[in-house]
């Protein structure tokens, strides 16, 4: 379960770019629940997960991870049981390295970084195996710098690595918004096996809402630091795009634009 | 005009041992700076200050009879101290990279002078034992090579150490915080640690070919760490450019082999009549002319100063 209990949150405190993002903002999400983020640009989603990862720190409140308060823990700490993919496909990938080390790198995710050998030889045909479901060809091409594939290899991989190692929580950061419609299909659709699969809590931020009606157990509205709109199970099926256009037109409408 | 290319050209072999020896010698410098800058994306000015105060420990031990080999180790260990204060400054106060490195190289210049009693030249006796004389082993290599045999042996058992060290998961995981630091993060695993370790690492090096040199030259002088970090940049970049298209030569050879090549390009200026007080003229215009000849590589998009 993850809790964020009266969050406040304010960017650039006393000069005149002081934006207050959050106040006494609070989210509970259960365990198990697949919570898709919408909004629009501004409405705190990423800051959201920001907050929630300790990318940046609170200015009030708690964040609560599985009945533990780690307001204060370190992001690397928060990490061990968080995975993370990123917008930016090469985020989440080393370019430099092969797709043989960066499978490696992860699936050392919470070990001891001593001297033993980074790579396992013996966990090869492992890797391949599950490669191979990807149906990309990187099974083939282990051998093969990161850098040099393309945005949808690298976001799959990046997927992959994120969630190798026995975690509870995935964060999704727009992670399908920089992939073509075709390859983001495919990111999707495995994100959503991942997701079952591991039984894992995730939040995906995104702004096709197309995914974030079909995908996931919760949708959330977000606006200005507020949540406008929140159903899950059955109150989310019933939910259609027009019904969440029609409240992004009344916000707009209410802002101005 | 035949004449004075001869001229040039005697010259240039005359020196052509000698130019090996020290291109090997610096290449361990070099290979810290392969750690610093092409891998950790670090620009570390520390060696200015760590290749001398390899140098200043080694030979102040030397002179005090140490054993060469004993000293060569404490000096590594002062430079990887040196290399742990960088990583301490830059990463738990937050100090920015560059001045990170110019505050260690400023204050070890006034260590060095301290350890070597305050002298700013310190020579080592003929009678004393270095690694490159009056030990069995050199006594035993003919009398012409022995510096150049056991400063390639040295280099060698150097590299094939850093190889092993970049393949196991440490190895791994310093490759990747300079590639991407936010998966090293998301490894659960602290950046600033593995920023440190590479540091020290690197300093280590620098320190430990500092210690050689002096042993090769039988002194030590102050303005001895003048330019390295400039030295090293432009071995590291001739040397991983000119090699980077053949896949199956190891960043560490390359960096070698640019170490050579980079002493090699300053000994035929100085065959050209150039005078060695304008060795450090040399190495800033030859690093000029690496900069512009766009050989530097273009990472990212990210600013190195």
């Amino acid at each position: 379960m993850l809790e964020m209990l009266h969050i406040d949150k304010t960017y650039n405190p006393g000069s005149v770019r002081e934006k207050v993002l959050f106040q006494d903002f609070s989210l509970t999400v259960g365990t198990g629940e697949f919570v898709s983020i919408v909004g629009s640009n501004g409405s705190g989603k990423t800051s959201l997960l920001n907050l929630l990862c300790g990318s940046i720190p609170v200015d009030r409140g708690q964040v609560m991870m599985d009945g533990q308060d780690i307001t204060r823990q370190k992001e690397h700490i928060r990490s061990r049981l968080i995975g993370r993919v990123y917008q930016n496909p090469a985020m989440g990938t080393c370019a430099s390295m092969t797709i043989l080390e960066n499978l490696s790198l992860a699936e050392h995710k919470g070990k001891p970084s001593n001297l033993r050998p980074g790579t396992d030889k013996k966990r090869i045909p492992y890797y391949r195996e599950i490669l191979r479901p990807l149906n990309l060809g990187l099974e083939d091409m282990l051998e093969a710098r990161v850098g040099s594939l393309s945005g949808g290899q690298r976001q799959a991989l990046a997927l992959l690595m994120s969630t190798m190692t026995p975690i509870s929580f995935l964060i999704l950061d727009e992670h399908t918004a920089a992939l073509d419609p075709k390859t983001a299909d495919i990111i999707m659709e495995l994100t959503d096996q991942v997701v079952r699969e591991k039984k894992l809590t995730a939040l995906m931020v995104t702004h096709n809402l197309r995914y974030a009606l079909e995908y996931g157990s919760r949708i959330i509205m977000m606006h200005q630091g507020d949540i406008v709109l929140d159903k899950r199970d059955e109150m989310k099926d019933n939910t259609h795009i027009d019904d969440l256009l029609k409240i992004f037109n009344e916000i707009s409408i209410e802002c101005g634009n | 005009m035949l004449n004075a290319l001869a001229k040039i050209g005697g010259n240039f072999m005359n020196a052509l041992p000698n130019t090996l020896e020290q291109g090997l010698i610096y290449a361990l410098l070099v290979l810290g700076i392969l750690i610093t800058y092409t891998i950790l994306d670090f620009p570390d000015l520390t060696v200015d200050g760590s290749f001398p105060l390899g140098g200043a420990v080694s030979t102040s031990l030397i002179v005090h009879g140490m054993n060469p080999l004993l000293a060569l180790l404490l000096a590594g260990l002062a430079g990887g101290a040196a290399g742990l204060c960088t990583g301490l400054i830059h990463v738990k106060l937050k100090v920015r990279d560059l001045f990170s490195g110019i505050i260690m190289m400023t204050g070890l210049y006034s260590i060095n002078l301290h350890i070597t009693g305050g002298t700013s030249l310190l020579s080592v006796p003929r009678t004393a034992v270095t690694l490159f004389r009056n030990n069995p082993v050199a006594d035993f290599l003919p009398r012409d090579y022995a510096t150049l045999i056991i400063a390639f042996a040295l280099v060698l058992v150097v590299k094939l150490l850093l190889d092993a060290f970049l393949k196991t998961r440490a190895g791994y995981l310093l490759r990747a915080v300079g590639d991407n630091d936010v998966v090293v993060t998301a490894l659960a695993k602290d950046k600033g640690t593995v920023k440190i370790v590479g540091l020290v690492l690197a300093n280590c090096l620098a320190a430990l070919s500092g210690a050689v040199l002096c042993q090769q030259q039988r002194m030590f002088e102050i303005s001895m760490g003048t330019g390295a970090m400039v030295l090293g940049l432009a071995s590291v970049i001739i040397g991983v450019n000119l090699f980077s298209r053949v896949s199956f030569v190891r960043n560490t050879t390359a960096a070698i082999a640019g170490s050579v090549l980079y002493k090699m390009c300053v000994a035929l200026a100085i065959a050209c009549g150039m005078a060695a007080s304008d060795l450090k003229l040399i190495t800033a215009a030859l690093f000029l002319l690496i900069l512009c000849t766009g050989l530097i590589k273009r990472k990212g998009g990210k600013k190195h100063a």
